[in-house]
């Protein structure tokens, strides 16, 4: 009969593409991925990732916590965790991770010059990828936090078909401009079938350090609508703060140098 | 003449194609082409913005025009006006999307394609200008955009950073990337740079300050202005109103006027 000669042809086309799909296999010693994207630009997925891996370690000394920076065109990582040089090479021909302030960094930062751009297409970004996560010799690593560049592209997809991610976090500035853009990175992981973790709202609200007048600039508690909508918690509510930005510029980032600050 | 030709293209009504450009995310690449565009439509000139950024196409919401859709005619897609007057059109994928929510989640290929369709099949009519807004980085919509581009010789780009380190440095990679393709950069613009208290008036530069302008200096580019934060602007932009028609008295109006005066002394007839 016809449905069940369409069963057959269903089931024989999802084996076929069953096949051609690429299979996800865990980083070696890595135990948990997560990972930081937004799908809008700019609105401090690199400060977040940073400061969140440190956080990470700070809370519980015995974790051992990693820091991959995805951004192949604009790598931030470098400048905010202060570290510079070509990686060297281990006697398995795996690149070693840099490390400051306790945390295993890798970055495309630290593979090309400062000025030199990558204009690449999307092959090329994909193999880049794929060696920046496997081509690494990260030890024992608990934590590995995935910086992701921003938009809903090669990047995303290739890391989220090649590697078991634990959760993702989406952080958001107030705007609906960027709340567009973060419900559309959202509805990538859930097409990708990976774990939403929820949302950050950052860039809040800024306190005039003069007069102590708090303003919105970009809008107010935006993200936490978004949130309710899409049935996600907020994770955090940072504000927009002057020490944030001058800690990040000389790579010295806030959670290790200001503890006890605001942000 | 050839089958296709500059001469007999959809962009051949077009005078000046000029881009916007950053390497890095969350600069204003957006809310600058949009300004540019109210402030040249204010000067008398016809313009078009054509949004490349296909995963996070800002320009239809800047414009309260994101549930508007796209119409076909002979030459191709006709682009969607933002006023009554058709002074301004607008191209963009959030266009052509089901519903606004939808992530276009593309790899290369299906891009590059796509950016062709817009730049070749797009029936702009006749403009003054037509702005590019990209997305940020230096991939796939970039090249291609640039390759589309390459023979209705463009204006050149305006570069837009915020004046910390790590938007400096990005946008560093983007000028060699003009360089490379030889795309002239007409300036470098920094946004968010200080903002005013609007209780006590205190300057805080929250982004910092200068570094977009000591990197024009250094790169030999010319440095078209500085940009302050205001939360009149971000709103604005959030409603899809005119900021300059409606807010001249803000902060950031000068600095927008000014950058667009710029553009135009550039290409007025006396100017070679």
């Amino acid at each position: 009969s016809s449905s069940s000669r369409d069963e057959v042809l269903r089931d024989k086309r999802a084996q076929i593409m069953s096949r051609g799909l690429p299979k996800q296999k865990p980083i070696e010693g890595v135990k948990q991925v997560l990972v930081l994207a937004s799908g809008k630009g700019g609105v401090g997925k690199s400060t977040a990732a940073v400061n969140i891996a440190l956080a990470l370690a700070a809370n519980d000394s015995t974790k051992e916590v990693g820091l991959l920076d995805a951004d192949i065109y604009g790598p931030s990582i470098p400048k905010m965790m202060n570290l510079k040089g070509n990686p060297e090479l281990t006697p398995k021909n795996l690149m070693r991770p840099l490390k400051n302030y306790g945390i295993a960094c890798m970055s495309m930062g630290f593979l090309i010059e400062e000025t030199a751009p990558v204009v690449w297409r999307g092959l090329m970004v994909m193999s880049a990828v794929e060696k920046l996560l496997r081509q690494v010799d990260w030890g024992q690593l608990d934590y590995l936090v995935i910086d992701m560049p921003p938009g809903t592209g090669d990047v995303q997809l290739s890391v989220s078909q090649n590697v078991p991610i634990a959760g993702a976090v989406i952080i958001s500035t107030p705007q609906d401009i960027a709340l567009l853009d973060a419900r559309k990175g959202a509805e990538m992981f859930r097409k990708v079938h990976v774990p939403v973790l929820g949302l950050v709202q950052n860039m809040s609200v800024f306190q005039c350090p003069k007069c102590k007048h708090e303003t919105h600039i970009f809008g107010a508690d935006g993200v936490r609508d978004l949130a309710k909508s899409l049935e996600l918690d907020i994770l955090g509510d940072i504000p927009l703060h002057v020490n944030i930005r001058e800690t990040s510029d000389s790579g010295q980032p806030v959670v290790i140098s200001q503890p006890q600050s605001d942000a | 003449l050839p089958l296709w030709s500059a001469e007999r293209s959809n962009l051949a009504g077009v005078q000046h194609v000029l881009l916007v450009l950053s390497g890095k995310g969350g600069v204003g690449k957006s809310t600058v082409a949009t300004e540019l565009a109210l402030a040249l439509r204010v000067a008398g000139k016809r313009v078009g913005i054509l949004d490349v950024d296909l995963c996070g196409p800002s320009i239809p919401r800047m414009f309260r025009v994101q549930e508007s859709a796209v119409h076909q005619c002979d030459s191709g897609w006709v682009p969607v006006f933002a006023h009554q007057d058709k002074s301004i059109s607008l191209m963009s994928i959030g266009f052509l999307l089901e519903k606004p929510d939808d992530a276009v989640v593309w790899r290369g290929p299906k891009k590059n394609a796509l950016i062709k369709q817009f730049v070749s099949d797009v029936a702009w009519g006749e403009l003054d200008f037509l702005i590019v807004d990209t997305p940020p980085g230096t991939s796939d919509e970039h090249i291609s955009t640039v390759e589309a581009l390459r023979p209705h010789k463009p204006l050149g780009a305006i570069l837009v950073t915020t004046p910390q380190a790590v938007s400096v440095g990005d946008v560093r990679r983007e000028l060699t990337f003009c360089k490379k393709t030889g795309l002239r950069v007409l300036g470098i613009v920094e946004n968010m740079s200080g903002f005013v208290c609007p209780h006590c008036s205190e300057c805080t530069n929250i982004f910092s300050k200068g570094g977009g302008e000591e990197l024009a200096k250094h790169a030999g580019v010319p440095f078209l202005g500085s940009v302050p934060l205001d939360p009149q602007l971000s709103q604005s932009l959030e409603d899809g109103r005119d900021f300059i028609q409606e807010f001249p008295k803000s902060s950031a109006f000068p600095a927008l006027a000014h950058i667009a005066q710029q553009i135009l002394d550039g290409t007025s007839p006396r100017s070679s």
